[in-house]
């Protein structure tokens, strides 16, 4: 019998994906065995010191650059940065969804899968909400740390699916609009599982070629390998169309609108945030790494999805009529952004899509947090209608809004400028010239929604019945303090986090 | 091109899907026509069938949580067999780590079952 | 032309002494807009005095840091703060440029920036937004002054952005006015068009050069292909047509007078619209470098200026007036800029005296409209010189000098421009001239027309107004240091601006001379100018019909219609851009808004008619991720076994 050699594994290294995980592990107990009075108070501060705990892990093992686990994880600069960005923006994610005060209850009921109109939904919509949402948004969280740091496909796949199932749950549970949330559910599971059988597809095409799973081993093989090989080139291909998916990239960004709009809304921010960095953090491993050398000529069919995916959610973003939407679209434009500094292929561009990916998400998320603030009776009003006059009503949160909307359009002195900055100039670094000019077009054409959006808000007369702004809790209050400081602060002087990017700019293996 | 290899495969989906068609085809066309009430009722794996509403209705989401509750531990004991098969080989740390993977599933195992999800009724 | 420029290299001196702290400059101002805002009521009692004071300081310390300057050997003084994005290869600094160019714009912006906050004290003394107008004015002082301070075209950029936004806020600040609102949105979004242009000139900078320093990259013109210096040339060009509202990107700053008249004095006449100037100028090195880039900023100037005083002279509008003549008299900038050597110094000049002119004649709108009740139709004013002397003797005054009356500022500086014209070599010389010679002679009829209804002749109020008062001394002494200005800064600056200059923008400081002497274009053009102004007198001194008149000549249709600019605008860019919307919206979500408002309709009765919607929607959007991969598989293998 062959002898086993045992890897070798660097707890250090791995402790911040076992304290998140460790988090969601025992929020499952706390479930079981804590009364229900008390599961929210213990909940949130357990999630919360779980994610501060991972964060200070990250931060003692920022220097290291290790393959562990046997070369399943690569614990390298982007995994480190990109799991660092994933715990920040997952603790103020986090101060979302724990919100109580705006949303009696929470923005959560207690069951997704009980029929909308019925009288037990009905019951259900006056009762606190499930506190489930805790363990399952550490599990999503983790798995897409997990995504970040995967060095071989099946590592991949598994933390695809571990980060995808609590989202499809978490996006079933708007305590509003019942059947518009499980809708939007069930499309994304639906799709998803689609996209994931496109992705595990690829996996075993790849591995069919190369004969390994490892992301370096691959690289090897498809080295040497003639260009005609349709292995290869079959499981690139439904590889990148399982990650495009994730990352929302045309034209597999249908599923984008409905899902943002239908899901409660601190979750819509999370995986506006989140999962995009997630995503774009294993498309960066992947072709960086994985299909760095190969011996294909991918690129221009890549450019041409970054262009269509710049220019449809531009354009689209322009009719929208539901800020959710709206916001559905601009981020699918920004995923285009995102890409061109993938695209760039280059140190410069994974340290620009990196840094772009932790700013959009702090502005995202600020941005969702105010979209939980305006409500009427039927809780959040999110037809661009109802912030006809808002400006008028509530001048500090329209200033707010403002402020990130400008963000978006790209305006200096605020995050968007900075980061379209440093992933253009890593695109056109390398060559991209095309890429720059359709994304500097596409984001003028951008500022017009959001500016839409602004002189609604300022430039219209109030309604009788423009939705009030709430008062927010402690913890949205602070999500949406966290988001604008870093919008500013991004902007102003990204010199620091910027250079940190720089230095966790290169992949091991 | 090396896409020779496959020529076979395909020729088995052509072959699959024209057995199909075929069957589907025929069997309208050359079976005996004879319908009678039992027939015509839907046919519900043994079960005598439930009266359903007209719209079609929905299956009791029951049977749907005591199947996906097997499948998990059903899953477990899979993966606990070749760890029985190489424990001499795997030694402490292959136990310590089937233990953890044991623990994990058993959080799972004690949510459902703290949550009334082993319950029937 | 400029021969030997781009063998010199260009190098600042870093800021000592008294210059290092000129930061404060766009510090003050900043400050006080952030105060202005933050506070929020506490601060309407004595906010306006804070937003006066704030400007006033900053000229004071303009003009210690100008005098300080001049006591220089090196001239220039370099700044840098701190460290904007460092990334290996992308190194942006926050660093900022004091030179004898950015001293005469700090001037001129603080100075009449500090006239103007001083006249709107009086202006918008019965408006609730008082202290968020001056905040805004704040903003766009400090954002104005980080533009023409910055060190590098990021900087500038930022600044450049800056006086967007802060126009659009003051735009759009009567926001209760659709009008207003409408016409902050086409700013800033004729805006955005050109500064995509002015970004990708940086990219481009950056890309060929490494580097967006102003040093580095004149340093760096030399080493660059034709075709590069030209691409970023053009580009340039392009963000200074969106922001100075050139030809083809005019549209929006007529438009742009719905905001406060302040505003318009301050944004649209005087420092804003003249960035674009100002960044051809400081890129002097890069224009120099491609004659063909030259020309066509030379023509875009001459192209401009004809259209603005074409549509001025078919306007009824006073302030749309005055916003064509703003255009019209940019465009003379322009045309100097473009010129290159030593008209660069010309153009700057024609801004400077231009700030003082125009924003006087804003000014004095401003006060026929505070005492009209806001009318701003000048075939309903007329004999208003007995009831507003002081403003009509300071308008008077800023009229004369835009037309270029010799002893006043205009006549200073266009004059020069218009005889550098006709300097240039060959035909061109002769088509430029002989633009900007037909410019000023429409000019002095329209304005002129403008006068003569607006001050002399009969009156033709509306039947509300009695009795047309002056305004308050708030607003007069301003309009008298303006009108001050415009007779006195003309002679003043001819005597040494170009000399200072030099540093900045060039040894060559003789104007050459064309086929005509000076003095014949001198006699030329004032000539025109008074045969334009005397039609003007004959025609319209016995005053006007009330109503506008059906025009009898295309002409004076196309020119009424903005000379269908407008029209163009929404069918070339527009029309395709609606349409394409229209076509992707109908393939991505056909039925998904309707989804949405059956859910608003009731979600109770039609929801197993929506769920069977829902289901079909699922199977398309999975047809579309099908497609897409097989497309996306086609391609691959298409490219892979098609070459």
């Amino acid at each position: 019998m062959e002898e086993l050699h045992l890897p070798p594994i660097d707890y250090a290294a791995i402790a911040p994906l076992l304290l998140v995980f460790g988090a969601g592990c025992v929020g499952v107990l706390v479930e079981a065995f804590v009364p229900r009075a008390w599961r929210y108070r213990v909940q949130v501060p357990l999630l919360l010191a779980g994610l501060v705990a991972a964060l200070i892990a990250l931060i003692s093992v920022a220097d290291k650059r290790v393959s562990t686990a046997g070369g399943a994880l690569a614990i390298d600069g982007p995994a480190l940065f990109l799991q660092g960005g994933l715990v920040a923006l997952g603790i103020v994610s986090v101060l979302l969804i724990a919100e109580r005060r705006v949303e009696r209850g929470g923005a959560f009921v207690a069951q997704a899968s009980v029929v909308a109109g019925t009288d037990s939904d009905r019951r259900q919509s006056s009762q606190p909400g499930a506190t489930e949402v805790y363990p399952l948004t550490a599990f999503a969280l983790g798995g897409m740390m997990l995504f970040c740091a995967a060095n071989d496909l099946v590592t991949m796949f598994v933390a695809l699916e571990v980060f995808s199932l609590p989202l499809y749950l978490l996006c079933a549970l708007a305590r509003r609009r019942r059947l518009l949330s499980q809708e939007a559910s069930v499309k994304y599971f639906l799709l998803g599982a689609f996209s994931s059988a496109f992705f595990l597809y690829g996996v075993a095409l790849l591995y069919g070629f190369a004969g390994t799973m490892s992301f370096t081993g691959l690289r090897e093989a498809a080295a040497e390998a003639g260009s005609e090989d349709t292995l290869l080139f079959l499981g690139i291909a439904m590889l990148s169309v399982g990650l495009l998916f994730k990352a929302a990239m045309v034209p597999f960004h249908v599923w984008t609108p409905d899902v943002y709009q239908g899901a409660p809304t601190p979750v819509t921010g999370m995986m506006a945030a989140c999962t995009k960095l997630a995503a774009f953090g294993g498309i960066l491993r992947v072709f960086t790494v994985g299909f760095a050398d190969i011996n294909l000529d991918w690129e221009p069919i890549l450019i041409a999805v970054a262009i269509a995916t710049m220019l449809v959610g531009a354009v689209m973003a322009v009719t929208q009529t539901d800020i959710k939407r709206l916001l559905a679209y601009s981020s699918i434009a920004n995923a285009g952004y995102v890409f061109t500094g993938v695209l760039a292929l280059s140190e410069e561009g994974v340290a620009g899509t990196m840094f772009y990916l932790v700013a959009y998400g702090f502005t995202v998320l600020a941005a969702f947090a105010v979209v939980t603030l305006v409500r009427d009776a039927d809780g959040e009003a999110t037809h661009l209608s109802r912030w006809a006059g808002l400006g008028r009503r509530s001048p500090l949160f329209a200033g707010l809004f403002t402020v990130l909307m400008l963000a978006f359009a790209g305006i200096p002195l605020t995050s968007g400028f900075t980061s379209k900055f440093a992933v253009f100039s890593a695109a056109l670094g390398a060559d991209q010239v095309t890429l720059v000019i359709v994304g500097l077009i596409s984001s003028a054409v951008l500022a017009f929604p959001y500016l839409r959006v602004v002189v609604l808000m300022y430039l219209s007369e109030p309604a009788e019945d423009t939705p009030t702004v709430s008062l927010p809790g402690v913890f949205t209050s602070l999500a949406l303090v966290i988001g604008l400081v870093a919008t500013i602060g991004l902007g102003v002087v990204p010199g620091p986090v910027l250079e940190l990017a720089e230095q966790a700019s290169s992949f091991i293996g | 091109m090396s896409l020779s290899p496959y020529v076979p495969i395909a020729g088995m989906f052509i072959l699959a899907i024209v057995f199909a068609v075929f069957s589907v085809a025929v069997a309208p066309l050359l079976g005996p026509r004879r319908y009678n009430r039992a027939k015509l009722e839907a046919y519900e794996c043994g079960i005598e069938p439930s009266p359903q509403p007209v719209s079609g209705g929905r299956f009791p989401v029951k049977f749907y949580l005591t199947a996906m509750l097997f499948i998990i531990f059903d899953v477990e004991i899979i993966f606990l067999y070749p760890w029985a098969v190489s424990f001499d080989a795997l030694g402490t740390f292959g136990f310590v780590e089937m233990l953890l993977f044991i623990a994990t599933v058993f959080i799972a195992y004690a949510y459902v079952w703290r949550r009334g999800g082993l319950d029937w009724d | 032309m400029s021969v030997n420029l781009a063998q010199e290299t260009v190098s600042y001196a870093p800021a000592e002494g008294a210059l290092s702290s000129f930061w404060l400059l766009i510090a003050l101002p900043l400050v006080s807009a952030a105060l202005l805002l933050l506070l929020g009521r506490r601060a309407d009692r004595w906010g306006h005095f804070l937003g006066c004071l704030s400007v006033g300081v900053a000229f004071v310390l303009g003009l210690v840091y100008f005098f300080t300057l001049r006591g220089l050997e090196e001239s220039s003084a370099e700044l840098t703060l701190f460290s904007f994005m460092p990334v290996s290869e992308l190194q942006v600094d926050v660093n900022l440029l004091y030179d004898p160019l950015s001293s005469v714009f700090v001037l001129l912006i603080t100075g009449v920036g500090f006239l103007i906050h001083v006249y709107s004290i009086g202006y918008m003394a019965h408006d609730p937004g008082r202290r968020r107008f001056f905040a805004y004015l704040n903003l766009f002082v400090a954002a104005m002054l980080l533009l023409v301070l910055g060190g590098n075209y990021v900087m500038t950029f930022i600044g450049w952005e800056g006086v967007g936004l802060a126009s659009y806020l003051l735009i759009a600040f009567w926001y209760d006015r659709p009008a207003a609102a409408t016409a902050g949105k086409k700013a800033f979004l004729m805006n955005r068009v050109g500064d995509v242009g002015f970004l990708l000139a940086i990219f481009l900078m950056f890309a060929t050069l490494g580097s967006v320093d102003f040093e580095d990259v004149f340093n760096g013109v030399p080493t660059l292909s034709e075709g590069t210096v030209l691409a970023i040339g053009l580009l340039l060009l392009l963000g200074a047509c969106g922001k100075s509202g050139q030809f083809p990107l005019q549209a929006w700053l007529p438009d742009a007078m719905e905001g406060p008249t302040p505003v318009s004095a301050l944004i649209h006449a005087a420092t804003m619209v003249t960035a674009g100037v100002y960044l051809i100028a400081r890129s002097h090195e890069i224009f120099s470098a491609n004659e063909t880039a030259q020309t066509v900023v030379v023509s875009v100037g001459a192209i401009t200026l004809l259209i603005g005083c074409i549509i001025g002279c078919a306007k009824d509008d006073i302030k749309r007036v005055l916003a064509y003549s703003t255009v019209s008299q940019i465009g003379y900038m322009f045309l100097a800029v473009g010129l290159g050597g030593a008209a660069y110094a010309l153009g700057i000049m024609h801004l400077l005296t231009h700030g003082f002119f125009k924003a006087g004649l804003f000014l004095g709108a401003g006060s026929v409209m505070h005492g009209m009740n806001d009318q701003t139709n000048i075939r309903r004013f007329g004999g208003l010189f007995r009831y507003m002397p002081i403003t009509a003797v300071t308008f008077g005054l800023g009229y004369l000098a835009i037309i270029g009356i010799p002893p006043l500022a205009g006549y200073f500086s266009k004059d020069p421009i218009i005889a550098a014209a006709f300097a240039r070599h060959g035909w061109t010389g002769w088509l430029f001239g002989g633009i900007a010679l037909l410019g000023a002679g429409l000019t002095a009829f329209y304005m002129t027309r403008l006068f003569v209804l607006t001050f002399l002749g009969p009156k033709r109020w509306t039947e509300d107004i009695t009795h047309p008062h002056e305004s308050p001394a708030t607003m007069t002494v301003p309009m008298i240091l303006l009108a001050i200005g415009s007779v006195a800064s003309g002679f003043l600056l001819s005597l040494g601006l170009v000399d200072y200059l030099t540093p900045s923008l060039g040894p060559e400081t003789e104007v050459e001379h064309g086929p005509l002497s000076h003095l014949t274009v001198t006699l030329l053009t004032v000539g025109v100018s008074v045969i334009g102004a005397a039609l003007a007198y004959l025609l319209f001194r016995r005053g006007t019909a009330l109503e506008e008149q059906p025009a009898r000549s295309p002409l004076v249709r196309a020119a009424r219609a903005n000379l269908y600019a407008d029209t163009f605008n929404e069918t070339v860019f527009e029309l395709p851009g609606r349409l394409l919307t229209r076509a992707l919206v109908y393939f991505d979500n056909r039925g998904i808004d309707g989804l949405v408002n059956g859910l608003a309709a009731g979600i109770g009765g039609g929801s197993s008619r929506l769920r069977r919607l829902q289901t079909g929607f699922v199977r398309s959007y999975a047809l579309t991720i099908l497609s897409g991969a097989l497309v996306v598989t086609a391609a691959l293998m298409a490219v892979t076994f098609g070459s």
